[in-house]
């Protein structure tokens, strides 16, 4: 793998450390660079859009689509809503997430890193900001030599503006997710919003300024795991920044009228190193800093349009199709059919149905049982064995419920409910909606019908007005016989 | 030490560090990691300065900022009781009757009577309630010795049983057997016919049982069923404080055993005591 220009130059006495060699894109047009734009406006604009996406869920109930809200417990997305206790459905998320990243990835390369990283789109956008205030490669070279002058002063000033204003709404757009969009929105304008949320704010807002004003590539190479395990996602039908080689050497500068008969169709112009985002040299082959945006095609098939030449000379493709043309053929589709690109399918199908599932056949009713140890169990007067539980329920709807609550297992099963029924075989409970109800139970059975130290209990929970019953297990402890 | 060259085979430098004959690519560090570096080891630094950091033989380094994790407990505890007051008042003003009716303060009451339980009264009633057997009565089961209505459980709470304070609770078993109260055989019948009780056959027409209505009955009344109001427990039972069976029963006849409990009306303030009752009424269901 070959090294990056601020490892490749080290000082004559091999310094061990090494200078960071400021990166100045130039700008560039083609397909890859359209596909960035477009790419930038969907995933900023969902950025600072989605939390204002409206989801009515009744009365009472907030009526943001996307929302965490930490306070009350509750995660909001659109038409699910998730408890604490559920986290575990953020667990697949991820999961389906990385999986989706290793498909992305064995398919068409990095683009993940090329295209939808946040680093890279806030990076471009940075970028933009430069070239618009300064001017494009040369001039914000310039810029850099320049004395502190008025100029100077002047342009790095708006630049470092317009990249706080976008850092500062980048932090913002972030804590909307955790309250209502609308009314955190004017708190913060209005300097109402709370500590936490301008903390929040600053520390989002901050390391955006930081790693896409001054960081930038630095992130790619020296913290981000995955370009260092990219290459094991990777094989030779991914699609990946090729520079052919067999067609571009032996390279040269070109001079007008001359003809390509036997030399390559590189005229070593460097356009492609300087339209680098992360300033590597494409031709030394694909390495760990290429983030697969592609922009060196576009600047290179800019070159070879206006030399008359055949495009992709530096091309997104895989190793199989450069092969065969470098061999006469083709080249052709790639092959999507593949072991690992069917085991990602099918691991995604996996996760993926088992999340649906189990949201679709989700309770709205969950129980918990918490069987009390200190005393496990008490004789009582009358010769019985009384076991405590915490019973809990969980209304997990918007509306006041009723329960009528059974408990089976052991014959003659009595109990009491704190503050409610004693000495019964049933009784109805009440939980307010989106509440979980707690009951402290007593359950009482006779001795000759307690079967030793340690039984099985059923709660049965039946939900009144749907007649749903859920059934969940305990254990009622005696002494032993 | 061999000198610093440009390795052939990766186009990069060494270090100049060679060991049987390998040699060390130099990679060089990115200088804005080594200046992070230091500004962390600058940040430590400030830390030692401004946190209290370091100990000494006679405590600890302070640091200039006057942190103290200890003193920001206290004044959440303190804000934490200024937000309880409320409730507080709530409890003071209403009865152990009122507060088991109302949801909201039974479960404010259930919450803080079990901390304040196990602050106070674990130690010997052990948690839950579960007690120590042949020392501290069980308040898990439905046995109450002194009562065990809301009332009755307060009261207890407030004035204990056998100490010094005038409103405490007072009784004493009285010894049988020693001196000349009771010959050993009659102790020996006696003990019989509470052991017949215990297990729910009394032993009708039996020398024991005369010796019972005779002796015993004016405090743990007709059939053992026990009088709350003087503290003598109910004996048709098979829960025992102290030890069941014919010896454990021989024992408290003729040595009495017992016990006492402080009064908490001088510790605890009437919210904490009335917390405390709804909490141990739960325990074991209550009268």
């Amino acid at each position: 793998m070959n090294q990056h220009p601020s490892q490749a130059k080290p000082k004559k006495s091999g310094g061990l450390y090494a200078e960071t060699v400021i990166i100045h894109p130039r700008a560039v047009k083609g397909l890859y660079r359209n596909l960035k734009w477009w790419l930038m406006v969907l995933t900023l604009g969902f950025w600072h859009l989605a939390p204002f996406l409206r989801w009515d869920r009744g009365p009472g109930a907030p009526d943001q689509a996307i929302l965490a809200d930490l306070n009350g417990g509750r995660g909001y997305f659109f038409f699910i809503e998730i408890w604490p206790q559920e986290v575990y459905y953020l667990t697949g998320l991820l999961l389906f997430a990385a999986i989706t990243l290793f498909f992305m990835s064995a398919l068409a390369g990095r683009v993940w890193c090329g295209f939808l990283c946040w680093q890279t789109v806030y990076t471009d956008l940075f970028v933009l900001v430069e070239r618009v205030v300064v001017g494009d490669r040369p001039a914000r070279m310039n810029l850099v030599r320049r004395p502190w002058d008025l100029h100077k002063i002047a342009k790095t000033a708006i630049v470092h503006t317009l990249w706080l204003l976008i850092s500062a709404a980048c932090g913002i757009s972030f804590t909307l997710f955790f309250g209502d969009a609308f009314q955190t929105l004017k708190e913060i304008l209005t300097g109402q919003a709370s500590l936490g949320t301008y903390s929040a704010i600053i520390v989002v807002g901050g390391f955006c300024y930081l790693l896409a004003g001054f960081a930038r590539e630095q992130v790619c190479l020296y913290m981000c795991p995955y370009s260092r395990f990219q290459s094991s996602m990777l094989d030779e039908h991914s699609l990946i920044i090729n520079y052919e080689t067999w067609r571009g050497e032996p390279r040269g500068a070109i001079r007008k009228g001359q003809g390509f008969d036997g030399r390559g169709h590189c005229i070593d112009c460097r356009a492609c190193v300087q339209a680098c985002p992360t300033g590597i040299d494409i031709r030394e082959g694909l390495q760990m800093a290429c983030i697969g945006c592609g922009l060196c095609a576009d600047a290179c098939n800019t070159v070879m349009a206006k030399y008359g030449l055949p495009p992709n000379l530096i091309s997104y493709d895989s190793i199989t199709n450069v092969t065969a043309r470098e061999k006469g053929g083709r080249g052709g589709i790639t092959r999507l059919v593949r072991t690992r690109t069917v085991l990602y399918s099918l691991l995604l199908l996996v996760i993926g149905g088992a999340i649906a599932l189990s949201l679709g056949t989700r309770r709205t009713t969950e129980a918990n049982i918490l069987h009390e140890r200190t005393p496990l169990y008490v004789a009582q007067s009358d010769g019985s064995i009384r076991n405590g539980y915490t019973y809990k329920v969980l209304n997990m709807i918007r509306q006041d419920r009723s329960y009528r609550l059974k408990i089976a297992g052991l014959d003659g099963i009595r109990f009491s409910v704190v503050g409610g029924a004693s000495g019964v075989g049933e009784t109805e409970l009440q939980v307010s909606g989106d509440e979980v109800g707690t009951f402290r139970l007593y359950v009482d059975v006779p001795e000759a019908n307690v079967k030793g130290k340690k039984s099985a209990i059923f709660f049965e929970l039946t939900e009144l007005s749907e007649g749903r019953t859920l059934r969940s297990e305990s254990i009622f402890a005696g002494p032993e016989k | 030490m061999a000198s610093m060259e440009k390795d052939s085979v990766s186009g990069q430098m060494t270090t100049g560090h060679e060991w049987d004959g390998i040699k060390e690519l130099n990679t060089p560090l990115p200088k804005w990691w080594v200046y992070v570096f230091w500004a962390c080891v600058l940040w430590a630094i400030g830390y030692w300065v401004a946190m209290p950091a370091w100990p000494t033989p006679s405590g600890y380094t302070q640091g200039m900022l006057n942190y103290s994790s200890r003193a920001n407990l206290d004044e959440e505890m303190k804000a934490q009781k200024a937000g309880r007051s409320q409730w507080v008042a709530k409890l003071q003003a209403a009865t152990a009757e009122e507060i088991a009716k109302d949801k909201t303060l039974l479960n404010y009451a259930l919450a803080g009577g079990k901390v304040a339980f196990g602050e106070n009264c674990s130690a010997c009633h052990g948690a839950g309630g579960v007690g120590v057997p042949g020392a501290y009565p069980r308040l898990a089961d439905d046995e109450w010795i002194w009562g065990g209505t809301l009332a009755d459980i307060e009261q207890t709470i407030k004035f204990g049983v056998r100490n010094a304070h005038p409103d405490s609770r007072q009784s004493e078993m009285l010894p049988f057997g020693t001196g000349d109260a009771l010959a050993a055989d009659q102790v020996s019948q006696l003990a019989d016919y509470v052991l017949s009780l215990s297990s729910k056959t009394p032993a009708a027409g039996s020398p024991g049982e005369a010796l019972f209505a005779e002796r015993c009955a004016a405090c743990h009344q007709e059939g053992g069923v026990g009088l709350k109001d003087l503290g003598a427990p109910a004996l048709n039972n098979n829960i025992w404080l102290y030890k069941g069976g014919k010896d454990g029963i021989i024992a408290q006849m003729t040595k009495p055993k017992h016990g006492s409990m402080p009064a908490w009306t001088e510790r605890l303030d009437a919210g904490t005591i009335k917390m405390l009752a709804v909490y141990v009424h739960s325990l074991g269901g209550g009268k």
